[in-house]
């Protein structure tokens, strides 16, 4: 993977020092709203893995996003103590074993038809939880209690304060994120990167390009799950609509308005795109018209996403100093 | 098979055919290619010549016939397996990762003689055996000096000579090289043909290329097609002196 320059790092460090600080200010609405976009933040990286870094674009990502919610409910939502140290786990594996089948399936075939194929299996899923009587169908379902988490009998975090679980999303928003810089740097990430550049020339260098292809989906698709996870346990209600095509899109727009292939991208895309639609509907009841030409404009004038910003941001005090130094020296 | 071990033919060919609709770009080839020799396959433009070397590797599957290299049989043999039995090969269309550096297109070549990829956890760029293999191809190719370039950013007559380093990386014993001289200057050119000369006391090349002073200078056994038609093979002396062949191809060049 190409290297995160310096400035990002800067950037990324000022931020989750801001992400560290703000509770002890913010209102408790927008510590809330922060927990959200978090957790859409993880979503949309496990996305970019898949759509940035493989070139694999797939329009059923929240299958497994949904999956890993639905598993929380449906093993645990009738609880009122259970331990996250199963649940989690469930949750995930849950949504491997769906990226297993799907992926299997859709990485024979490519470009539209790998869209194509992803939307419709994705949307089984969807229909089988909204049609489903014993899962409440389109009712969604409850959450009677947060997952504890215990180390034995110590009580190691409550989940149930907001507060706690903002920063229980925070630490994991910068695990999923650091795991997924490890991978790309290891062999592994050399690989698929090299399948999104050109598939044919990887597979003629000796690599079984299917087999990676495979295991990025199912990596993709399990940190989806957690992502679904968190949301669950987060919200402590869910609805069929978690999986649906439109959450999928929805997802994909953050990825691609934050920068694809960035990992840190989908992090931006997720403030931009929450915050947006938090601040929009304050000022015009067309709302929405407006998101959709801020999403044209960032797509015609910043094809590389809000992310790629940061590079000509940065070089902006440096040419200044530079004009600066000449005036001077003229 | 089985008398393939006792001469000292790598690579062999029965009845290969290759038909896209009714074009037969490959009709019928029965071809052995010799351990150690440099094979050079000429041919005017359209006589089936990389659609050959597309078989061989894998990326095409012939409609008809064999092909067996060594004791394996590669007739439906996927590229990659190919590769990893030791045959590789460089493309007459560059085929290189533009925004990867001139190291990272010969990283990913070399990594894949590791056993598995599938490594989640330590950096690529520690492995010292991958780096050392992917360095030696660069050295060899004379790109040593500008690894960190962008491929991209490299000229045409370099991005030529790391599409052969990639393949280098791999560590082949038979190469498949499809026009390596093609759209080189001279200078770069004669690298590339003194480095063909170094590889072929170790190695097995197959070699198309339009350029007949390379193809003299290195070949050691010469095949001619055309129409996908195999018309000749024979060493350099006899294709020179052969009637069909010089009316068919080299006769052409020198009215030209």
């Amino acid at each position: 993977m190409q290297k995160i320059s310096k400035p990002v790092q800067l950037f990324l460090l000022i931020a989750l020092g801001f992400a560290l600080w703000f509770p002890s200010v913010g209102d408790e609405f927008y510590v809330e709203l922060l927990t959200n976009i978090m957790i859409i933040a993880i979503f949309a990286m496990s996305l970019d893995l898949l759509v940035g870094y493989t070139g694999l674009v797939s329009l059923g990502h929240a299958a497994f996003f949904g999956i890993g919610a639905y598993g929380l409910a449906i093993f645990f939502g009738e609880m009122n103590q259970f331990s996250i140290w199963v649940a989690l786990p469930v949750s995930m594996i849950l949504a491997a074993l769906a990226a297993v089948v799907v992926g299997w399936i859709s990485i024979r075939t490519s470009g539209i038809y790998f869209i194509m194929l992803t939307l419709a299996l994705a949307q089984m899923f969807y229909y089988y939880f909204f049609e489903s009587k014993r899962f409440n169908g389109d009712d969604g379902m409850f959450m009677n209690a947060k997952p504890d988490v215990n180390f034995g009998s110590i009580q190691l975090m409550d989940l149930s304060n907001e507060h706690t679980f903002y920063y229980f999303t925070l630490g994991i928003l910068v695990a999923v994120f650091l795991f997924l810089v490890m991978i790309l740097r290891a062999p592994f990430g050399q690989v698929i990167t090299g399948i999104c550049a050109n598939e044919q020339r990887v597979r003629s260098l000796g690599y079984a390009t299917q087999r990676y292809k495979h295991v990025s989906f199912v990596i993709a698709g399990t940190l989806a799950g957690l992502a679904g996870f968190l949301e669950a346990a987060h919200t402590g209600f869910i609805t069929p609509s978690y999986l649906g095509w439109h959450e999928s899109g929805n997802i994909l727009v953050v990825v691609i308005l934050g920068g694809l292939g960035t990992i840190y991208g989908p992090i931006i895309g997720a403030v931009a795109l929450v915050l947006l639609e938090d601040f929009l509907p304050d000022i015009t009841e067309h709302w929405k018209i407006v998101l959709g030409m801020i999403i044209v404009c960032v797509v015609l004038f910043l094809p590389n996403g809000i992310s790629s910003l940061s590079g000509k941001i940065f070089r902006i005090p440096s040419r200044i100093m530079k004009t600066i130094f000449r005036t001077f020296r003229g | 098979m089985a008398n393939m071990s006792d001469n000292n033919i790598i690579l062999r060919c029965q009845g290969l055919s290759k038909s896209f609709g009714a074009l037969k770009a490959v009709n019928n080839v029965d071809l052995d290619f010799e351990s150690g020799v440099v094979h050079a396959i000429i041919g005017p433009n359209g006589a089936g010549k990389t659609t050959f070397i597309n078989l061989l590797s894998g990326e095409l599957q012939p409609t008809q016939g064999q092909i067996y290299f060594k004791d394996h049989d590669l007739t439906k043999a996927p590229p990659n397996k190919i590769s990893q039995l030791g045959i590789g090969r460089s493309y007459q269309k560059t085929n290189i990762f533009p925004k990867f550096t001139c190291l990272q297109n010969c990283w990913i070549a070399s990594q894949s003689r590791l056993k598995t990829s599938m490594k989640f956890f330590k950096s690529a760029h520690r492995d010292r055996e991958v780096m050392e293999r992917a360095q030696r191809a660069l050295e060899l190719t004379h790109l040593a000096m500008k690894p960190e370039i962008l491929a991209a950013n490299m000229s045409y007559g370099e991005q030529r000579q790391l599409e052969i380093a990639m393949m280098l990386a791999t560590d082949p014993e038979l190469m498949l090289l499809d026009e390596p001289l093609a759209g080189m200057g001279s200078e770069e050119g004669a690298e590339i043909i003194e480095l063909m000369r170094d590889l072929a006391k170790t190695h097995t090349l197959i070699l198309i290329e339009h350029d007949m002073d390379a193809v003299f200078a290195i070949a050691d056994q010469l095949s001619v097609m055309e129409n996908g038609i195999l018309l000749e093979t024979g060493t350099v002396q006899q294709i020179r002196n052969s009637k069909a062949v010089q009316e068919a191809y080299l006769g052409e060049e020198e009215t030209a």
